[in-house]
């Protein structure tokens, strides 16, 4: 029980003596403030505080605490504090961190008023928006200067990053296309079956493989592997001042690590693209012959026929556009990011949902585009 | 002669097929202050680890309080743990954590005192270390300096019996450095701590040894152990000469 650890004595009249004993230290615990301010509320005529220590008495910094709040409590009360009853180490160390002790000193940023907010976050999409155009000028810049042979472009993190974010995935997108297939195709068996045309699964599945879904599930995939990866490495290099490194050394940190990212994206994402549409092409058939029964090469041939030239024109620019949002919001927010753990973790987090949310915006618009031409 | 709180055995450090150090025998004493030197590369840092349970040593023992720190149980090395607080190079403080929270932190996970308590507790130890008032301060709106120091406080948490720090005053300035071992002497004599510092500026070896031992690179092993000013006196190895000269003699 720590309240054993505290007695009090009242023999001498307008003094309290506080008898000490056990262990008042940090894994042990010790009483509350409270139980001492009690005794004044109980006892007015307290004037002054004394200690007597027993032998098994034991104390670390937490007592030397205790003491702190103790006194200021005095101070407050008037009361006459005298620590001569203590062990000597404990008298000085008391000595001198009280003598340390200053007022908390309040952080400029929570004074911030709430319409102060509100400014600040309205100045901060403008000047985000701003951002984003800079930076989209930069990137362009820095293509017009490697195809003129004068950026600085190193062919290897290019490669390194191409078969990360290329060859790398592959799996990952195996599963995930042939898996799409597959629901598509029974998602159409089932009203299909009511017309007994269920051979038009082929055209289904191809066509919204081919056209839209492949690229669009492929850069979901990319953006949460590769998007993601890319806002972390930059976040720790800006964090680790080495993109202030690049700086300094007049290397432009858009060349030297945004381009070679946002080159490897945008040739490999159609690249990946065609390849979803395959495995999803794949799914939609392994589903078709092995679990309703459909004729292979009737299914092939309707797939072939389905599918035309301006379906996979139209795939491969989803891919291409989404290569480049995706490699974009990635570079971007790991460039912009604060120079904190947290900051990398913001800037990851927000690259993935940026990327998602400007992918379905293309598709929105693309298609209407499609549409309008009507292709 | 004070009593022994660590002691070293025929200890060989490296990584995989990499030997770094080997045949290491010293032993730390209660309340010293105790500084591995060494020229940059020689494999301190990597001694430190292995002294506090990050890097396993390929050969050898760690005895602290003579309990052998690789062969302990679950719960003597809790207790052995518990002992002993670090300060990393850079200071190590938990970004997303106000300076008084990681203070804190330690105290919640490993002790019985009440919120208010541990409050005016981290108000000590920051004032310990010269930083009363920065309690509510995120590290990332402190200097290197003052990350430093508020390592130091975190290191001190819980009135560890062993101090290790590694490379205290680098990337301070002299005053800063200055201030940090006149710290460091103030915990021995105040609290009472075991101090153990990696360091290689001789201002420091010399202000605040009591015990030291000098690593060389070249021959991987320990070639001279004793109270600095001792050494620069009486030995008659000159590259601990040349060591604690600067080259110089
Ligand atoms: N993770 C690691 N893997 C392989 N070798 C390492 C690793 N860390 C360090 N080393 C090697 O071990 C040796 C000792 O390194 P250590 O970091 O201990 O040096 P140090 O004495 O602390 O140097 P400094 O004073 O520059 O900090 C060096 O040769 C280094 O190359
Ligand atoms: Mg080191």
């Amino acid at each position: 029980m720590p309240a054993e650890k505290l007695a009090f004595d009242f023999s001498v009249s307008g003094t309290l003596c506080l008898n000490l004993s056990g262990e008042w230290v940090i894994p042990a615990g010790m009483p509350s403030l409270k139980e001492v301010s009690r005794q004044f509320s109980i006892r007015t005529d307290i004037k002054r505080i004394i200690f007597t220590i027993a032998t098994d008495f034991k104390w670390d910094s937490a007592f030397i605490a205790f003491l702190i709040s103790l006194a200021s409590e005095c101070q407050h009360r008037k009361i006459d504090l005298s620590i001569d009853g203590l062990p000597q180490l404990a008298q000085k160390l008391f000595a001198i961190t009280a003598k340390l002790r200053q007022p908390l000193i309040v952080r400029p940023a929570l004074q911030e008023k709430f319409l102060e907010r509100v400014g600040e976050r309205t100045l901060q999409v403008r000047a985000g928006a701003v951002s984003v155009l800079s930076f989209l000028g930069e990137i362009a810049f820095a293509f017009m200067k490697m195809f003129s042979g004068k950026a600085y472009f190193r062919w290897e993190d290019f490669i390194l990053i191409t078969r990360r974010c290329g060859v790398d995935a592959l799996g990952l997108v195996s599963l995930i296309s042939i898996l799409v297939g597959m629901i598509l195709a029974f998602i159409g068996a089932i009203q299909l079956r009511i017309f007994g045309a269920q051979i038009y699964i082929a055209d289904i599945v191809g066509i919204a493989m081919v056209r839209v879904m492949g690229a669009v599930m492929t850069a979901v995939l990319i953006s949460g592997r590769t998007g993601a990866s890319f806002a972390a490495e930059l976040g720790i290099m800006q964090t680790n001042e080495e993109i202030d490194a690049l700086k300094t050394f007049g290397i432009n940190p858009v060349e030297f690590l945004v381009l070679p990212r946002v080159l490897a994206l945008v040739i490999m994402m159609p690249l990946l693209t065609i390849y979803a549409d395959l495995m999803g092409i794949l799914g939609g058939f392994i589903i078709s012959i092995g679990m309703l029964g459909l004729n292979p090469v009737e299914y092939w041939n309707h797939t072939q026929a389905a599918i035309k030239l301006n379906t996979i024109w139209i795939g491969l620019i989803h891919g291409f556009v989404f290569g480049i949002i995706v490699a974009i919001c990635g570079c971007l927010r790991g460039m912009n990011c604060e120079r904190s753990a947290e900051g990398v973790g913001i800037a990851t987090t927000s690259a993935v949902v940026s990327a998602i949310t400007n992918i379905v915006i293309a598709t929105a618009i693309i298609t209407y585009v499609c549409q309008v031409i009507g292709v | 002669m004070a009593e022994t709180v660590i002691e070293v055995r025929n200890l060989d450090l490296g990584y995989g097929d990499l030997p770094v150090m080997r045949n290491l025998n010293f032993s730390v004493r209660k309340g010293e202050v105790f500084v591995v030197m060494g020229t940059s590369g020689c494999g301190k840092s990597t001694l430190l680890k292995s002294l506090i349970g990050l890097k396993e040593p390929q050969r050898g023992d760690v005895l602290y309080c003579g309990k052998n720190f690789w062969l302990a149980s679950e719960t003597e090395l809790e207790k052995i743990i518990r002992s002993f607080g670090v300060l990393y190079q850079g200071g190590a403080l938990w970004s997303s954590l106000t300076l008084g929270e990681n203070v804190a932190l330690p105290l919640q996970l490993y002790s019985d005192l009440s919120e208010e308590q541990i409050k005016e507790l981290v108000a000590l130890k920051l004032s310990l270390v010269r930083l009363s008032g920065y309690a509510d301060f995120y590290p990332g709106e402190l200097s290197g300096g003052m990350r430093k120091r508020g390592g130091l406080a975190r290191a001190l948490a819980l009135d560890p019996e062993i101090v290790f720090f590694d490379e205290p005053s680098s990337g301070l300035d002299p005053l800063s450095a200055k201030m940090l071992d006149d710290l460091i002497l103030e915990l021995r004599d105040i609290l009472g701590v075991t101090v153990v510092v990696v360091t290689h500026e001789l201002a420091s070896i010399f202000a605040i040894g009591d015990n030291a031992i000098l690593l060389d690179a070249e021959s991987k092993t320990m070639i001279a152990q004793g109270p600095p000013k001792d050494l620069l006196a009486s030995s008659r190895d000159g590259r601990v000469i040349k060591f604690l000269t600067r080259g110089v003699k």
